[in-house]
């Protein structure tokens, strides 16, 4: 479904990350990277909302809720025609968007917890939800819609993604050998 | 031809005579003859669907799915302003302040109304409940779910926002809302079935022009309603994908 090769994104910029910051350089599926600036701060999810946004099959965002844009930091015009990997946060293991997308794409739901990157550096955890939206029979757009996880999963998830993202840096490692 | 209209039985009681009134309003617009059936319950309107005997439905969302997907209804117009929103709330004296404290095991009293249970339960998974680990008591109205909540046999209670705020102002005050949800795109809509294909055009005509003249204008006061917008079909589907997001 990802196939279209792209500009790369801007880096992250200082003046919009208050410090104490670390710098991280993200690879994307489509061959770009860039720096992002990574801040140890959460912001609670807010209080009986839905984070609502669609995509085109290539994960260029094409329409999110107001709640989608204040939890981004972005403004709705930042957002919009930008790949979704814009909110990408570097501690979440690719495994888990490759297995979204696989889901996605055979017309089953995808769920899953998902940390994601402000424009200010700080995170959120969310729980997603991710599915194919078939008109007169054919995949046209893909919605996601994220609600406030339990901490207790979340939790959870922070183990299992670290474990995962040591797991993908060792094969790196090999790789390279 | 006589058509049959339905209204999703979590309209409020008191807006019975307002829909046989808009029902009268309608037969003579569209100069068709057409019945107001109103179900008790939500299974028995679903039979109804599911046997083809409706035409014309003031759908809740939950419902929307079936009708569009399955049944060739398409959207025609939704109440302005609008949007079904539910509360939990709990008695006012109960230790409960936030979701999170919510323990498995929690008594839940609500209503058969789909839509405000699939988003309430969403906002109790934070404490991570779900229906495999809550106690649900399911009763037939709003004034129903307060009282289990003062007689101290339900933690929770589900409310339409709608209708916690239609409660007595005395049963309000012995109850605290614990969360609100603040959706905005989940929606009743007015959906009408292929036998009526024909005049599909003709009641996106007539109901947004309901607000331009005095007459039409106290049928919408009878029902409730500030005015009918048109409801484009992609508007529909997208809701629809956005509940098949919330559904298991
Ligand atoms: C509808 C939809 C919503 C998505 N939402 C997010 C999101 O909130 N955060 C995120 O990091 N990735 C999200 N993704 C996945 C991204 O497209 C991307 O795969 C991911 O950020 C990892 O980047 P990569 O594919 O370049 O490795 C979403 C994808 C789709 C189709």
């Amino acid at each position: 479904m990802q196939d279209q090769e792209r500009f790369a994104m801007d880096d992250m910029k200082p003046e919009n990350v208050q410090e104490p910051y670390t710098t991280h350089l993200l690879h994307y599926y489509d061959g770009t990277s860039r720096h992002v600036l990574v801040k140890d701060e959460e912001v609670p999810f807010p209080e009986g909302k839905l984070i609502v946004s669609r995509t085109d099959l290539q994960g260029v965002i094409t329409h999110c809720n107001q709640a989608f844009v204040d939890m981004s930091g972005y403004t709705e015009e930042e957002l919009i025609g930008q790949p979704h990997y814009i909110l990408r946060h570097p501690d979440m293991p690719k495994a888990a968007f490759k297995d979204a997308w696989d889901t996605a794409a055979s017309g089953q739901k995808w769920h899953g917890y998902v940390k994601n990157l402000r424009k200010d550096g700080r995170y959120y955890w969310v729980y997603a939800t991710i599915i194919l939206n078939v008109r007169d029979g054919q995949p046209v757009s893909c919605t996601s819609v994220r609600r406030k996880p339990s901490r207790k999963q979340v939790d959870a998830c922070i183990e299992l993604y670290a474990r995962m993202k040591q797991e993908e840096a060792a094969l790196m490692k090999q790789e390279v050998r | 031809m006589r058509y049959v209209m339905t209204v999703s039985p979590d309209f409020p009681p008191t807006k019975i005579a307002g829909w046989y009134i808009f029902n009268t309003w309608l037969q003579r617009q569209l100069g068709e003859h057409i019945h107001l059936e109103l179900y008790q319950d939500f299974a028995s309107q679903r039979d109804a669907i599911r046997a083809d005997n409706i035409d014309l439905i003031y759908a809740n969302p939950f419902d929307a799915a079936m009708l569009v997907r399955e049944r060739g209804f398409v959207a025609i117009a939704t109440p302005i302003n609008i949007s079904d929103e539910a509360i939990i709330a709990v008695s006012a004296d109960s230790s409960i302040h936030e979701v999170e404290q919510l323990q498995p095991g929690t008594r839940i009293a609500t209503t058969d109304d789909p839509d405000v249970n699939l988003i309430s339960m969403i906002m109790l998974e934070p404490a991570n409940l779900s229906a495999r680990n809550v106690e649900t008591q399911t009763v037939d109205t709003y004034v129903l779910v307060a009282k289990q909540l003062l007689q101290g046999k339900a933690d929770v209670g589900f409310f339409l926002r709608d209708a916690f705020q239609g409660l007595s102002r005395m049963i309000r005050e012995q109850l605290r809302p614990l969360v609100r949800s603040e959706i905005h795109v989940i929606r009743h809509v007015l959906l009408a079935g292929p036998r009526l294909q024909a005049r599909h055009d003709d009641l996106r005509q007539l109901l947004p022009a309901m607000t331009a003249d005095t007459k039409s204008n106290s049928v919408l006061v009878s029902l409730g309603l500030q005015g009918w917008e048109l409801q484009g079909q992609e508007d529909t589907e997208f809701m629809i994908d956005l509940m098949d997001t919330l559904v298991d």
